[in-house]
């Protein structure tokens, strides 16, 4: 007679599953309708978690297909800590898997751009270091030179165009996107986090620098497409650079 | 286990669950508000606005932290990780009050963000005692728990809710969240009597009284199903209730809990002030 959790559980995942023996009613009769309520609050519950964090995945999919999408999903991937803030990291991979959604190649790499911003909105705050410090260098101590970066700073790299995509389905005036691979560097300056659009030479520069590398290093993974004084430049206008060492 | 720095507890006055959208309205016209209680987990973050708006209330106002993802119920152990989260924010935030949930919601590593319910055995009273006690270690001070809503019964239940919170009190020093809503809706769901619940709750060991809104439906047998949705305003059963438990248990701190179709600040302030009605019929 005893309902264990297992028990519980796996019930409420499954709609289709019987509501386990024990499970009664005020008046000892078996309670399907009642133990409905927790199978619909996790379900919704977890449904608007995905929605309010993947609003663009949600306006390219629709809303019918997306809450269908999120149905599948949090049945495969439940939160594995109750930081819901957090919550989808699994997000890329499934719908670059998932049958309905695998056709959108860009759809995985939107994902995880919606991830990173959220990432970057609970980040730790920072304190932008000093620009002047890199006056005081001697030209060539410059290459040796490594940045921290502020704890919000993310690139992701695509082979679509995930800036124009993200800001088409999120500002009203954006132009209409055009097939090219695209790198977005997302910081956040004071509470709200911001996306820029990079080339792939800038985000490999950027990872390196934030892996610890010197610019000297950073500069010769990236490929000839660099601009490092506008790199430079975009990090430390966007008070994305803690320390110049 | 009180220290001497510990921030003082709640007063006996109406709070309500803090939402990000009324951060200006708390801020510039708070009116009667005495006090605010937030969602531990929604502050668990490493920066950013969540915490920097937190740092401003709390100059302002005693702050309740409400935890819904410890899973004291749950029959595995408590996630360690969370623990020391828990840990972290209450030692910086030092906040005047901690509560969690007589419920579980994470099993085998995963976790279902909702509130979901015990057979009350002696095997669940030793297990969730347990853990209320190294919830209480852990944070250095005491905790209450909080009665849930019931939808349906587990036939190998052998204590009453009252009796289960009553003992887990007594053997932990933990004290009581007591929600008269969920007394309410769980009365209702279960065909018995709210007020006899009241009567026969520990009302010396509640450190707080939670009022919010609840769906109405019914079962396939046609019977009432009450669903806690706090996404309305508090019903007159309801408020009548806690007319009935105040005047059994004196003044304790109130909280209006509004947490989807979250409406704007003003038909907050109002459930506020009609709170603060029913805590001046008691007040000497």
């Amino acid at each position: 007679m005893t309902v264990t959790q297992t028990a519980f559980k796996a019930a409420m995942l499954d709609p289709a599953a019987a509501v386990p023996t024990g499970i009664v009613n005020p008046d000892g009769a078996a309670a399907s309708k009642r133990f409905d309520v927790y199978r619909n609050n996790v379900a919704v519950s977890l449904s608007d978690a995905l929605e309010a964090a993947f609003p663009v995945v949600r306006k390219l999919l629709g809303d019918e297909f997306f809450r269908a999408m999120a149905g599948v999903f949090l049945r495969k991937h439940p939160p594995k800590s109750p930081l819901m803030m957090f919550y989808g990291d699994a997000m890329p991979q499934f719908l670059g898997r998932f049958e309905p959604t695998k056709k959108f190649g860009y759809l995985p790499d939107i994902a995880k751009v919606e991830l990173a911003i959220r990432h970057a909105y609970h980040a730790a705050d920072a304190t932008s270091a000093d620009a002047q410090a890199f006056g005081t260098l001697a030209p060539d101590a410059l290459m040796g030179t490594k940045l921290r970066l502020a704890p919000a700073t993310q690139t992701v790299t695509s082979d679509y165009p995930i800036h124009a995509i993200y800001r088409a389905n999120t500002q009203t005036d954006a132009p209409k996107p055009v097939m090219q691979a695209e790198a977005v560097l997302i910081t956040r300056a004071g509470f709200d986090p911001e996306i820029h659009h990079i080339n792939a030479a800038a985000a490999t520069c950027i990872e390196a620098l934030m892996k610890g590398q010197s610019l000297g290093q950073a500069m010769a993974i990236a490929d000839d497409t660099l601009d490092l004084g506008a790199v430079l430049g975009l990090l430390l206008a966007q008070g994305a650079v803690t320390e110049i060492y | 286990m009180l220290d001497a720095t510990q921030n003082p507890p709640l007063p006996a006055r109406s709070g309500v669950g803090y939402k990000a959208q009324h951060y200006s309205d708390i801020m510039e016209s708070p009116g009667p508000l005495g006090w605010l209680e937030i969602h531990a987990e929604n502050y668990m973050g490493d920066g950013g606005r969540p915490l920097a708006q937190l740092r401003h209330l709390a100059e302002r106002f005693p702050i309740s932290v409400h935890g819904v993802g410890l899973s004291i119920g749950g029959e595995g152990d408590l996630d360690a990780d969370h623990l020391a989260r828990l840990k972290h924010l209450v030692s910086w935030l030092n906040p005047a009050s901690f509560s969690e949930h007589l419920a579980w919601s994470t099993h085998d590593s995963h976790f279902f963000n909702d509130l979901l319910p015990l057979p009350y055995t002696p095997k669940t009273l030793d297990r969730v005692a347990t853990h209320v006690q190294q919830v209480q270690e852990t944070i250095g001070r005491q905790m209450l728990l909080e009665n849930p809503s019931s939808y349906l019964a587990f036939a190998e239940s052998t204590m009453s809710e009252t009796d289960f919170l009553r003992e887990l009190a007594q053997r932990t020093g933990c004290g009581l969240l007591l929600d008269v809503n969920n007394v309410f809706v769980s009365a209702t769901n279960l065909k018995t009597s709210p007020q006899a619940y009241i009567d026969d709750f520990p009302l010396d060991a509640v450190g707080e009284i939670h009022l919010g809104g609840h769906d109405e439906d019914e079962d396939e047998t046609g019977a009432p199903l009450l669903i806690d949705s706090h996404g309305k305003a508090v019903v007159d059963p309801v408020w009548a209730l806690l007319d009935y438990t105040l005047a059994k248990s004196g003044p304790k701190p109130l909280l209006i809990e509004w947490d989807t179709d979250v409406p704007e600040w003003p038909v907050l302030a109002d459930e506020i002030e009609r709170a603060d009605r029913a805590l001046s019929l008691v007040m000497s």
